[in-house]
């Protein structure tokens, strides 16, 4: 059977990127720290020596759109474009060519409709910044094969908290199962509190601090039980009208099953505050 | 009203780069080339499959064709298409960093939660 042999969860800031290439001078007085802890991330995920990449993110209405919006989407394809020209534009990101684990996609897809969840699937995806930022962060050499993953955090009306927490466990369970020697990482982004288009937008710090220190401790203590009693579809809203973006950690949380984070930090940033978790389900 | 209209004018328009230059030196002329040329597509159909009842209320067009971020927050907008597009066409205009953004929140700052629905 394959091996997860390590589980990441992240904040995907797009800004990143752009930051950790800039010439010293130029670069805001956060660049050092933020790419000091960027790198000490990759670290986490570079020691377990994957072949397979699982990855969870959230289409920014680039391919998906309102005419046809699912709720969890599979990736299975050979290739995957990547990034796009407004992303390009806005974040300076670089369009990327990535290769895909097709079987891993169909096992997770059949898998999938057996234990409950009727995922559905595309054979022509082009992802996004949510894919490709923890590959820029913590894979930059981009060489190994993705299988991703795309949940619906953006389009009312959205899946139940819980429903993201469930298919995090069924898709540690789906890889779990999957009989091949690979070795698989699952690497999820979302946000803590966040807000887009709205009057909070881009404060000093994220528009919810409370609520971030909250969600850290729920993160990296596995408390799955304490955030599900709290975090509802409304709740999300207080936080900042993009803090639903919460919900892939929860569906995060859900693959390292409520195991305590063996690595978890943060980074208090202009407009959203980042963070960076790591487990490891056979032990370090 | 249509939020998914006004959602589907914001993202044809926020995705094409010739579009952005285009409703940003032109916005009524843009807002009613799009309302025949692009808006009845269904955009995973072919071109000559048509809508038969979609359109914008008055006061969204309007919104469109004035450049009213405001007025599209208080109708639903979706705000990430919106602040997308707005840093496209906008973002130039400010020397600061980061100027449009907290300039556009600060036009917001009146609106208390809960905000208005987005859902479509």
């Amino acid at each position: 059977m394959a091996k997860i042999v390590a589980i990441c969860a992240t904040t995907h800031h797009p800004f990143y990127y752009k930051t950790s290439k800039m010439a010293e001078a130029e670069a805001p007085p956060f660049a050092s720290t933020w790419i000091e802890k960027v790198s000490r991330y990759r670290e986490t995920l570079t020691r377990a020596n994957p072949d397979v990449l699982v990855m969870i993110g959230s289409d920014h209405f680039h391919q998906l759109w309102l005419s046809a919006m699912p709720q969890f989407l599979v990736g299975n394809a050979p290739f995957y474009d990547a990034n796009y020209y407004n992303e390009e534009r806005e974040f300076g990101l670089p369009q990327l060519l990535l290769r895909g684990e097709v079987e891993l996609s169909n096992f997770i897809l059949t898998r999938g409709l057996e234990v409950g969840f009727d995922l559905a699937f595309s054979n022509e995806l082009r992802v996004d910044h949510s894919i490709t930022c923890p590959i820029f962060t913590i894979r930059p050499e981009a060489d190994l094969p993705i299988v991703p993953i795309y949940t619906n955090i953006f389009a009312p009306p959205l899946p139940q908290p819980k429903r993201f927490v469930d298919l995090g466990i069924a898709i540690r369970e789906i890889v779990d199962a999957w009989p091949s020697d690979k070795r698989v990482a699952i690497i999820g982004t979302g946000h803590l509190s966040l807000e887009l288009g709205g009057p909070r937008q881009f404060g000093p710090h994220g528009p919810d601090p409370e609520f971030d220190a909250k969600a850290v401790e729920w993160i990296s203590q596995g408390k799955i039980d304490e955030a599900l009693a709290e975090v509802t579809l409304e709740s999300l809203h207080q936080p900042g009208n993009a803090t639903h973006g919460f919900m892939d950690f929860m569906l995060m949380m859900g693959v390292a099953k409520g195991q305590v984070a063996d690595y978890s930090d943060t980074l208090d940033l202009f407009h959203t505050m980042e963070a960076y978790f790591t487990w490891y389900p056979e032990g370090k | 009203m249509s939020k998914y209209y006004l959602n589907k004018f914001l993202f044809t328009i926020d995705r094409d780069p010739e579009l952005v230059e285009r409703y940003r030196n032109d916005p009524k002329g843009t807002v009613a080339w799009w309302l025949t040329e692009i808006g009845p597509t269904n955009l995973g159909l072919a071109s000559f499959e048509r809508t038969t009842w979609l359109t914008l209320e008055p006061d969204e067009r309007e919104a469109l064709e004035i450049h009213d971020k405001v007025a599209l927050f208080a109708m639903g907008a979706h705000p990430f298409l919106t602040l997308t597009l707005w840093i496209a066409l906008f973002e130039r205009d400010f020397e600061e960093p980061l100027g449009m953004q907290l300039d556009y929140a600060k036009a917001l700052e009146h609106f208390k939660l809960p905000y208005p629905d987005i859902t479509t």
